[in-house]
Order: structure tokens, then C-alpha cells, then sequence
């Protein structure tokens, strides 16, 4: 049914229409609607048989998931940014469990210094801990692949976080296809735990496990990520059966099949790229995009293959592994081993900064004659930059950094005067 | 099944007697029938505190739900000696989650049996007391106010064990630990530091809350045994000595227990709603220092007369504050 509603909106009404049995729910900007919605379904009695729990913490809200999950309840929870760094001791402990909570992630940066705009810091500072990670590009497709991820996370017994950019998705307003229940029910079944605490049936689980047995358990881990690689395209292939859409999938490509260069990105920043690689295309010029639906499992043979003809591959991501670079680059890089055209990393939007047609468009110019540092930060100011950075060289007690660029930006000084 | 009268004490040993019983008079745990919940075969020290502990509050609480019980643990030494998978000594369907979490996995499985129409199946979180009232402490304050339908029993052994006996909040003023070693001036943990729980839980406004002690184990059981009556969140801790951490004889568990309760440094008492309702009266009441001397982790304090006089304030203080006086017969 097409609705004109908010992206939360959409999202906790496709999380209902799933049938979650116990929803964990904590405030944290900006995934917050969606549990405020999720907890209004179920007052008003749109959405029964579901535990609806006001918790202290995010720790809490997976922990009591956590539970709840063991005991074969369907579970769902939300977060954002500093909220899933305090609850990730029970990330990693869900996944090690193999429990199959579907999670969503507004996607927010993290602080210091707090920040509660857009970019992907937090999702990916939880790539390793064993959950499967998709990332949507529109709402319609968090919509739909929300209503996958209960699937996807039943049929191998693992957690999946559905990650989605932080108020440019979350709380923007436009048409979406909210699907009917009837839909929804026969494309996915009632929760069968694959363990499960029954008093009929006793058994320990969360068990100390020594050497003899860790690597084991661990590779069983990586092992079922493999077979995400083919579970996620057929549980996409089945959504579209089902519900006429294609949405969902390991990768997307938008104008690739020629282009010499290749720009790779994920989540919603793949809009704005494609209204300027039209505008190139339209130019001539041979430029397409890969946009990552499955971070993790990391589709290493899909992107392998959709870059190995291109003469160049430029990897724009919002995120930064401090130290290196680019997160998202270095999962890139793997996949292009062996090929000699560069990989060039673009580090854009971090804490919600604009990303403008108009610099995406200087920088892939840029990027087509092969005029890119190897790794670039779109739009650096760097002259205050330098300017922080001779202060800290004159003074021994030169401030606090960021209070010192804010007052460089002239941030303070407007804020002080209007 | 009934809590059992008994009448009288194995010579020595303080402890409650089976062997001169008739057999129909006998405890429950003597019966070949009991739930055994966790089972023999488990690494728990000698004289273990909290193997006992659990094992009586366990067992108490499979009888009162008719063995329809589900627990969650935090990680600690109680999780660590049970569960070297495969040897799993539990015989209730358990879980470990993480170390600061056990209230609210607890939470969870309330929750999933509530949704589930299982209203029979009910749930135990438990810990020791750095789970319980250091790094588990936000999840227990939530679980409480929430007032889900979870009864968490706390271990209280005094410290953090499972690691190698460093202070928790739970550790007494005196004591020596990895963390509060007996050093300088003011030798082993600092006095007027630490937190009471039950009366932090009582606060809550929750509907039952008792301590208990594993010197008197019918006392255990029947406050487990209530507990299991009421709907909502409740908590029990448990006076659990650990002979490792302490210094303590195995052999002498259960007399170090009785004296703490007996010289004024345990209290125990049932609370409902906020209200403390009964306390267990001294039967017979001896100085701190009977109860010190049987622990290594109190020798320094034996030797100081400035320390000593300061733990005999706090006993003291707790015969005042909980009415522990006034001893009338009956059972103990």
C-alpha cells in the first residue's frame, strides 16, 4: 500500500508487520522513531502478542533480546552511534550465540566530539563482530529488506543489522510501498529456534568453551557468513516473488557495464552519485557505480568481477579507520586483488557534511585523469586545518581541538551573536 | 513440600543434622526424588559457599514452579565451575550471557514466556556479588523498577573470586583482597565504602526482597520458596563464604557463615514493598572477633584494636538498625 510517511515510519511498520514478538526499545537519536512508532503499534493493538520493553540502556536492550531470543522469542531492537559502542560487548555475545535478532542501525557518526549527524562510523566499528550487516540505499529498500533480515537471520541463526543513513533516510518523508500482512506472513514463517531454553527440555547454552573447541566455533561463524553469500540473493529473488521488487542482494550496479571508472559506495549516497554520473554520462563520459547491499558477508567474487574490467575504481565511503584510511577501501582492495588499475579512497560526510553534486563532480574529473591522492577527504577545509595544527606547534597548552576549530569556523562567534 | 522442623544440631558443627533424624523427618535434599538442579561432578572449591547456596536456592525454587524453571547467569566463578561444556552440572535449562547483563537476559526470557502464553515457566537470574552489585548494577536497577517477573539471587561472597579475590562492593571495611592488600596505615579495603543492595533493591519499592545465608539453609529455602509465590522482581542475597578468597578452613563454611549472621555483620531479613517485615534474631551473640579470627583476610585486623573496634561498629550498628536482638526460640 503506497503511504506518504517519515522513514522510521515505514521501517517500524514493515518491523510489525514481521510479527516481532519481544522489541527492545532505548532513545537514541536518530533511530528513535522507530521505536517510538513500534511501541504505538502495539499500545493501540495494531501489533499483538508483542512485548514491548522500555529499557535502561542500550547494554540492556540486547541483553534482554538476548534473552528473549534464547527463548525463542522473535526479537527486534534499534540503535545508532554511541548506543551500539555501549552495547557492543552484547553484539559480539549475540552473534557468538547464534541468535537470530534483527537489529536496526540509524546510521550516526560517533563521538568525541559528539556528533549525532550522518555518516557510518558506528556500523562499521561492529564489521567484525559476527553479524551479517545490509545496508539500504532507500527507504524502500530498508522497508524491504527489514522484512528480509528476519528471514535471512531465521534460516542461518545469526543477527543481522539493517543499517540505514541517519536522518537522511530515518526522518525523511516520501512514497513508500508498505506491504499487506497477507504478503508479508507468506513470505515468512513463524520463528523456529534452533535452540532454545524449554524447562522440557534442558540444556546450557553460553558455555565456557577453551582451546580445544574455539577456533572451531569461530570458523563455524565465518563458515555460515560464506553461506549468506547464496542465502541473501535467494531470499532476495523469493521478496521479489512475492512482493514484485527487486530489493535487496549482495551488490547494485547503476550504469556499469562500459565505465572505465567506477565509483563504490554504500547507503543512501548512492543518489546523489548517480544524478552526476548521469550528468557525466551525458557528457560522454564512462563513469558507473557499485553500491555494497551486503557489507557483511563482504561479496568479495561479485565486486571482484563487476570491477575487473574498469580502468580505474574509486571507493567513497562515510567512514574513516584512523590511521589508515579507508574501511570500506581496504574491503575494496581485497576484492580487486591481483588487478592493476588503482583504488582510490574518498572519505566524504562524516558527521552529516554535505555531499554536493558539485564536489562529487570535481572529484571524479579529478578522479578520471587520475589526479587523486590515494586517499582524499571531500571538502577538507584545509586551511583550518593548518591553522589548528601551527597552534598546536606554538602553544604546549594549545586547547581542546575541537572546540578550537569550531571557534576557527566561526561556529561559535555566529552562535554568540545571533 | 513443607519447611521441615528441626530440631536439633550436629555436635560441633553447628550445622543443621539429617544423620540423627528419622528418615521421615529428614530434609528434602536427603530424598533420592530431588531436583538435583546442579548436579555433583562440578569445580567448585572445597567448601564452596555459593556451590551449596545454589544449589539450595535452585532446588527450592524447581519445587516451587514445579520444575518449570529457566535461569540466567552472570559470568563468575558460579558459571565458570559449572560449565566447562560438555560437562555442564546444571540440569534446569541455563544461560550465560555476558558478566554485567544476567538481569536483563532474564528479562528477556520473562518476556518471551510471557508472550508466549508460558505463564507456568518462570525465571532466576543469578550472580555473584561483583555481577550483581558493580558491573550488573544498571541491568538489575532497570530489571527492578520495570518490576519484571524475574527473582535474582546474588552470591555474596565478597568480592570478585573468579579473578583472583580483588574488591568488589560488597567487600567489608578491613578486609584484604588482591586490590586491598594489608599495606600501611589503613591496612586491607577502606571502612565506609560499598554499597547494601538489598536495602538499594528495597528502594525499588519491589515486592519481596531477603537475605539469607547458608548457614541456615531451611531459612534459605523458604525464602526462595516465598519468592517463588510472588509475581514481579525480587531479590535474595546469599551470605556465601569462599574459603579460597577468604582464608578460611573448607571444613569451617558453614560456621564462618553462622558467625557472621550470629556476631551482627550479616543480617538477615524479608522485606516487601520497601518495608522490612521480619529479621532473624541472634541466638546466641559473639563478638567480631569470633568471626574474624577463622579468616586470613581479617589477621591484620586481629592485630589492630583501631580496626577492630571499627567492624565491631558496623555489627553493631546492623544489631540496631535490623532489631537483632530479642531472641525467642524456635527454629534458627
Amino acid at each position: 500500500m503506497l503511504k506518504q510517511i517519515e522513514g522510521s515510519h515505514g521501517v517500524a511498520e514493515a518491523v510489525g508487520l514481521c510479527r516481532p514478538e519481544v522489541i527492545c526499545a532505548y532513545p537514541i537519536t536518530p533511530q528513535t522513531h522507530i521505536v517510538e512508532d513500534l511501541g504505538a503499534l502495539v499500545k493501540k493493538g495494531q501489533l499483538t502478542d508483542c512485548e514491548f520493553i522500555n529499557v535502561e540502556s542500550e547494554f540492556a536492550a540486547l541483553s534482554v533480546g538476548i534473552g528473549s531470543s534464547a527463548a525463542g522469542a522473535r526479537t527486534y531492537t534499534a540503535t545508532a552511534s554511541q548506543g551500539l559502542l555501549y552495547m557492543a560487548e552484547a553484539v559480539y555475545n549475540a552473534s557468538g550465540l547464534g541468535l537470530p535478532i534483527v537489529m536496526t542501525v540509524g546510521n550516526r557518526a560517533i563521538g568525541s566530539p559528539i556528533n549525532i549527524w550522518n555518516d557510518q562510523s558506528d556500523s562499521m566499528s561492529m564489521r567484525d563482530a559476527g553479524w551479517i550487516q545490509l545496508f539500504a540505499e532507500t527507504n524502500q529498500q530498508a522497508i524491504d529488506v527489514h522484512i528480509q533480515a528476519f528471514k535471512i537471520a531465521e534460516t542461518l541463526s545469526m543477527p543481522v543489522m539493517v543499517c540505514m543513513d541517519g536522518f537522511i533516510l530515518t526522518h525523511a518523508y516520501e512514497r513508500m510501498d508498505v506491504p499487506d500482512q497477507e504478503q508479508v506472513d507468506r513470505f515468512l514463517p513463524p520463528f523456529e529456534p534452533r535452540q532454545v531454553l524449554d524447562p522440557a527440555d534442558p540444556k546450557s547454552i553460553g558455555a565456557m568453551v577453551g582451546p580445544e573447541a574455539f577456533t572451531e566455533v569461530r570458523y563455524i561463524a565465518h563458515h555460515k557468513q560464506m553461506q549468506a553469500l547464496k542465502v541473501i540473493p535467494q531470499i532476495a529473488e523469493e521478496f521479489k516473488g512475492i512482493f514484485g521488487r527487486d530489493s535487496g542482494g549482495l551488490i547494485s550496479t547503476y550504469r556499469a557495464d562500459d565505465a572505465d571508472t567506477l565509483i563504490v559506495t554504500l547507503g543512501s549516497v548512492i543518489g546523489t552519485i548517480s544524478e552526476v554520473i548521469d550528468e557525466m554520462r551525458d557528457k560522454g563520459q564512462k563513469i558507473g557505480a557499485v553500491t555494497i547491499r551486503s557489507f557483511r558477508p563482504f561479496p568479495l567474487d561479485e565486486i571482484h568481477e563487476v570491477l575487473k574490467n574498469t580502468r580505474r575504481v574509486v571507493v567513497f565511503e562515510k567512514c574513516l579507520a584512523v590511521g589508515l584510511g579507508g574501511i570500506v577501501a581496504s574491503n575494496v582492495r581485497m576484492a580487486h586483488r591481483g588487478q592493476t588499475s588503482p583504488v582510490y579512497t574518498v572519505i566524504g560526510g562524516l558527521g552529516g557534511r554535505p555531499i554536493t553534486r558539485a564536489s562529487l563532480q570535481e572529484l571524479f574529473e579529478k578522479a578520471m585523469t587520475d589526479d587523486l591522492e590515494e586517499t582524499t577527504f571531500l571538502d577538507l577545509k584545509q586551511d583550518v586545518v593548518d591553522q589548528e595544527m601551527e597552534r598546536e606547534k606554538k602553544f604546549s597548552r594549545s586547547g581542546a581541538i575541537a572546540e578550537n576549530i569550531l571557534r576557527d569556523v566561526g561556529v561559535v562567534d555566529v552562535a554568540k551573536t545571533t | 513440600m513443607a519447611n521441615q522442623q528441626v530440631k536439633f544440631y550436629q555436635t560441633g558443627t553447628l550445622t543443621v543434622g539429617n544423620r540423627l533424624l528419622d528418615s521421615k523427618l529428614r530434609t528434602v535434599q536427603a530424598t533420592m526424588d530431588r531436583s538435583n538442579s546442579l548436579d555433583s561432578g562440578h569445580r567448585a572449591c572445597q567448601g564452596c559457599g555459593e556451590a551449596l547456596g545454589a544449589r539450595y536456592a535452585i532446588d527450592a525454587a524447581m519445587r516451587a514452579t514445579n520444575n518449570q524453571l529457566i535461569a540466567a547467569n552472570a559470568t563468575g566463578c558460579l558459571e565458570v565451575f559449572t560449565t566447562p561444556y560438555p560437562e555442564s552440572a546444571w540440569r534446569i535449562p541455563w544461560m550465560h550471557s555476558l558478566f554485567g547483563n544476567a538481569p536483563a537476559v532474564a528479562t528477556g526470557i520473562a518476556a518471551a514466556m510471557k508472550v508466549k502464553g508460558k505463564n507456568d515457566v518462570r525465571v532466576i537470574a543469578q550472580g555473584g556479588d561483583g555481577g550483581t552489585t558493580d558491573i550488573g548494577f544498571g541491568c538489575l536497577s532497570g530489571m527492578f523498577e520495570r518490576n519484571d517477573d524475574v527473582l535474582y539471587i546474588c552470591y555474596d561472597n565478597q568480592g570478585y573470586m573468579n579473578t583472583g579475590v580483588q574488591r568488589s562492593s560488597a567487600t567489608p571495611g578491613g578486609a584484604r583482597t588482591a586490590t586491598t592488600m594489608p599495606l600501611g596505615p589503613e591496612p586491607g579495603a577502606d571502612f565506609d565504602k560499598g554499597k547494601n543492595v538489598p536495602l538499594i533493591a528495597m528502594a525499588h519499592n519491589i515486592p519481596y526482597v531477603a537475605t539469607a545465608s547458608v548457614d541456615r539453609l531451611h531459612d534459605l529455602e523458604a525464602k526462595v520458596k516465598k519468592a517463588m509465590s510472588i509475581r514481579g522482581a525480587r531479590y535474595i542475597q546469599i551470605f556465601v563464604p569462599c574459603p579460597l578468597g577468604w582464608g578460611s578452613n573448607p571444613a569451617n563454611t558453614i560456621q564462618v557463615a553462622r558467625l557472621a549472621v550470629e556476631c551482627g555483620m550479616y543480617p538477615l531479613f524479608e522485606a516487601e514493598f520497601g518495608e522490612i517485615i521480619s529479621s532473624t534474631k541472634i541466638r546466641r551473640k559473639v563478638q567480631v572477633e569470633e568471626y574474624l579470627k577463622l579468616q586470613r583476610r581479617f589477621a591484620h585486623v586481629l592485630k589492630n584494636p583501631d580496626q577492630l573496634q571499627l567492624v565491631q561498629s558496623v555489627a553493631d550498628k546492623n544489631i540496631q538498625k535490623f532489631s537483632l536482638m530479642g531472641f525467642q526460640g524456635g527454629e534458627v
